[in-house]
């Protein structure tokens, strides 16, 4: 008689779990080990010179992010759901907007405004009489401070997304006890809703500084160096891979206490909900000033994050119609595209059989396997290429010395510089996009299906095929969805990995915008952005969907 | 013999689920695990199906060895039928598409006329084309049933089939899959944690207790004599009263019953089943009877049940209730004779 061990069975998925989750994760050990290679001189010399600015700017630039979408993202989320006002169904969703431009795109738009030869200074000089730049002062947008605002006004949708839907998950009860024991509105804001909603704000706030650090576009344009700059011109300018992944493996120290701070203030504030008792919100009544005030402070966000770089982009890109109407532009838009079909396509099947690998064994080696395969999602575009490429390049030399050798032709570049990296890159990146959004969905299907189809004499695989894969089929979407959007809008790591001659949309924008052609870059900048209105346009609908006791 | 387990151990993270358990089923017998729940009885099932791999013990599926300690041949390769307590349609197929899911290597039309024969066995032939979440709980418990029926399996496992169900509902579907099974005769482990609904489905009642057997055998061996103190409880309400052994019966407030075994003068329980114990009213020849109150009276529709105070020789009250026929009115505060019926009494070791 045969036997069927049920760890052997298992072992199958297990090991594709586990080895799955190690190719993933390579990029960041690689990185890391890379500490430990001697750079001798370089390294000095970038610690003497550059160093203590990129770590000055970052610092800046998380401090300011972090104050600006906390007060922006907070307050916009708690006005929205706790006060009546014209409007308020609309801004739910509006204040979601800015979420689709992309960082860079954003300040191509503000400097292409209130640069010297800009719209915005223009018409000052025509209204004061000034003529040359020395009459007047400007602030220059090109600085630091320039950046954090950009950033602020992308970024803050992750800090309203996360509090929104903590404050919709409070009980009322809780804010209407608070307002019985003689706190006024504010009061209970500060006393109550803002110390409960406090973990997702974090999280959201973590979300929108891992952002800022990971941005590559912004700081470049604006010639603020930072670890990510750094990166790309030790590794291109100055030629000295170890001494990128070097910088690199610091900027993942910050990433790390950034997630470790998180993770801290979430375990200290572990509060769960006393009650379980919900109902519709019932807004608060406002005198017609106050609800003027709620309307400004959400249109600003909504006019500044979206309406007004959208329509300076749709303006820019009617005037230069050449720059778009022709098949080149096709071309980049197609490859944008293919990348990103293959990208999503990749990281939705992968994602699919880690996620049931985990849940057929749920062992500490899968865990650790799947929280390995996700710490992708926290690190830099640039420190991933830069963790990809080294090994990459070093098989590529490998195989070609050993086939001019024995073969006595070159193999040419098979893995590093081409299509293959830039995909690979895009997994490591965003497969914990798709990785959450699948298991999300296995987790609504009963183990008693799994059971049932099991009994009735499927294996494991026909049972993900005929039961499973049906019912999240959903998810699968969404999660492609998700990560098709992400590389779209993906800049740094393509930038550096991209084959020669290669170029996407966002390659497009921060080429013809390092050229100061900004009003030409503005038609692939736009084609994202419409491209990004589609996961805002599903995150609005989850979010409105979440709150206990109010479906259907 | 279409089940055997022998010796099985199941433990979870350390802590023992499953201590030595044997079982036999015989080909068209079907055994009730009962018990309150953490009793190992739902894990005994799941040992059974090939979901659960056991730290050692073995278990047969007809002369075949499914599971050989560790070695588990996994569950879509036994050929069994399992009945879930959330019933685990599938929401994506319709009923047919439900039932024929199990039809692996049957042609079309064979698949066709099979999965008819068992919906039409369970009533259910006109939903074919109906999916899950449109049938009532009912509904759903029937084509469970008939899509665990449709590949003929060798044994049937059922686990807590009917707890999902609203009690109204319960007692009909109950009886009309007891009615299916049996006519399809094959044998069947059923999971319950209530003792009525395993009486009533059982030939065989396997009565567990943290991982162990307390009792095996037909419902009525379990009812009228129990192993000790859980098996007696478990069954319904009892009276524990104490008792001393005098002369080879055990003295009791409520009367003498014969013993054997025991030491004289040891202190005993005496368990008694509410409907055992007989109330009368009391007349002048009955002075040697101990003093019996009523304290309350409650009607519950079949019968009555009456709290008593019996009175001791030092007139300290033991409170026992009786149940007796709803038609005798009695009158609270009414002084009484209450006695048991000595076949009907219990009588364990004190513990």
């Amino acid at each position: 008689m045969k036997q069927y061990g049920l760890q052997n069975l298992f072992n199958g998925w297990t090991l594709f779990t586990v080895i799955t989750a190690l190719i993933i994760a390579s990029p960041v050990f690689i990185v890391v080990s890379y500490v430990f290679v001697p750079t001798g001189e370089i390294w000095s010399h970038l610690a003497d010179t550059v160093l203590g600015n990129y770590i000055y700017n970052s610092v800046l630039l998380l401090v300011g992010v972090g104050t600006g979408t906390l007060v922006v993202g907070t307050g916009c989320a708690w006005i929205v759901t706790m006060c009546r006002f014209p409007g308020q169904k609309v801004f739910e969703w509006a204040l979601l907007l800015p979420l689709a431009v992309p960082a860079y795109v954003i300040a191509y738009t503000y400097t292409g405004l209130t640069d010297f030869a800009g719209p915005v200074q223009t018409v000052l000089r025509e209204i004061f009489g000034w003529t040359s730049r020395r009459d007047y002062w400007f602030p220059e947008i090109r600085s630091v401070w320039g950046a954090m605002t950009m950033f602020t006004l992308v970024l803050y949708p992750y800090v309203y997304m996360l509090s929104r839907a903590a404050f919709l998950e409070q009980s009322i009860c809780v804010l209407e006890v608070s307002r019985t024991l003689g706190r006024t509105p504010w009061q209970a804001f500060k006393d109550v809703a803002f110390p409960l909603a406090r973990p997702a704000i974090a999280a959201g706030s973590a979300l929108a500084l891992m952002e800022t650090l990971n941005d590559f576009g912004t700081v470049h344009f604006f010639a603020v160096d930072t670890f990510t700059t750094g990166i790309y011109r030790t590794w291109f300018g100055m030629g000295e891979p170890a001494a990128a992944a070097q910088l690199g493996a610091c900027l993942l120290i910050f990433i790390v206490s950034l997630i470790a701070l998180e993770r801290y203030s979430r375990g200290k504030a572990a509060y769960h909900h006393t009650t379980v008792r919900y109902r519709a919100l019932s807004k608060l009544e406002m005198s017609p000033l106050k609800q003027v005030i709620c309307i400004l402070a959400c249109f600003f966000p909504v006019l500044l994050g979206f309406l007004l770089p959208a329509g300076v982009l749709l303006n820019w890109a009617f005037q230069t119609t050449e720059w778009w109407m022709n098949l080149q532009f096709v071309e980049f838009a197609f490859n944008s595209f293919i990348l990103a079909c293959v990208a999503a396509l990749l990281a939705v099947f992968l994602a699919v059989l880690m996620a049931y690998g985990a849940r057929l064994r749920p062992s500490f080696f899968t865990k650790f396997g799947v929280r390995a395969a996700s710490i992708g999602y926290a690190v830099p575009g640039s420190v991933l290429a830069v963790g990809i490429m080294l090994p990459f390049a070093w098989t590529d030399n490998l195989v070609d010395s050993w086939a001019r050798e024995h073969l006595g032709f070159s193999t040419g570049l098979i893995l590093s510089g081409t299509i293959v990296a830039v995909v690979f890159a895009y997994i490591v990146r965003f497969l914990s996009v798709s990785f959450n959004g699948i298991e999300a969905g296995l987790g609504k299907i009963t183990q008693n299906m799994d059971c049932a189809s099991r009994t009735l004499g499927h294996n494991p695989s026909e049972t993900l095929k005929k039961v499973h894969l049906p019912l999240i089929r959903a998810s699968m979407f969404s999660a492609g969805i998700l990560v098709f959007v992400d590389v779209i809008k993906e800049l740094p790591a393509t930038m550096i990995m991209r084959p020669f001659n290669f170029t996407t949309l966002a390659v497009r924008t921060f080429e013809l915008a390092s050229d100061e052609q900004l009003a030409e870059a503005s038609s692939a900048a736009l084609a994202m952005v419409l491209v990004g209105i589609i996961p805002v346009i599903m995150i609005s609908r989850t979010i409105a969907k979440s709150r206990p006791g109010q479906e259907n | 013999m279409v089940l055997k387990l022998e010796d099985i151990r199941l433990s979870f993270d350390g802590f023992c689920v499953l201590d030595n358990l044997s079982l036999h089923v015989k080909a068209g017998e079907f055994v009730c695990l009962l018990g309150p729940s953490g009793c190992g009885k739902t894990s005994t099932l799941r040992v059974c199906a090939g979901l659960e791999s056991p730290l050692s013990g073995r278990v047969m599926l007809g002369d075949k060895i499914v599971t050989d300690g560790t070695k588990v041949l996994p569950p879509e390769k036994r050929h069994i039928g399992f009945l879930f307590q959330d019933f685990a349609l599938f929401p994506h197929l319709n009923i047919f598409q439900n039932v024929a899911f199990g039809l692996k290597g049957y042609s079309k039309p064979e698949t066709e006329r099979r999965v008819l024969e068992v919906l039409k066995q369970v009533r259910m032939d006109k939903y074919a084309h109906a999916l899950p979440h449109t049938l009532s709980g009912g509904q759903q418990q029937r084509v469970a049933l008939a899509r665990a029926l449709a590949p003929k399996p060798g044994i049937m496992l059922l686990d807590e089939p009917f707890s999902g169900l609203d009690s109204g509902l319960r007692a009909d579907i109950r009886d009309e899959t007891l009615h299916v099974l049996k006519s399809t005769n094959v044998a069947a482990v059923m999971v319950t944690h209530d003792p009525e609904e395993a009486m009533f489905m059982a030939d065989r009642i396997v009565l567990m207790k943290g991982g162990s057997i307390i009792q095996d055998g037909a419902p009525h061996e379990l009812y009228t004599n129990p192993i000790d103190h859980f098996a007696a409880s478990f069954f319904g309400e009892i009276n524990i009263i104490k008792g001393v052994i005098k002369e080879s019966t055990a003295q009791t407030i409520l009367g003498s019953v014969p013993v054997s075994g025991f030491n004289e003068g040891e202190i005993v329980d005496v368990l008694i089943r509410p409907e055992n114990v007989i109330v009368r009213p009391r007349n002048d020849v009955d002075q040697h009877f101990h003093t019996t109150k009523i304290e309350a009276a409650r009607y519950l529709g079949r019968d009555s049940l009456l709290h008593l105070c019996v009175e001791d020789e030092t007139g300290a009250c033991t409170h026992l209730h009786a149940r007796i026929d709803s038609q005798l009115k009695p009158i609270v505060d009414q002084n009484i004779v209450a006695t048991m019926d000595p076949a009907r009494a219990f009588v364990f070791r004190a513990c």
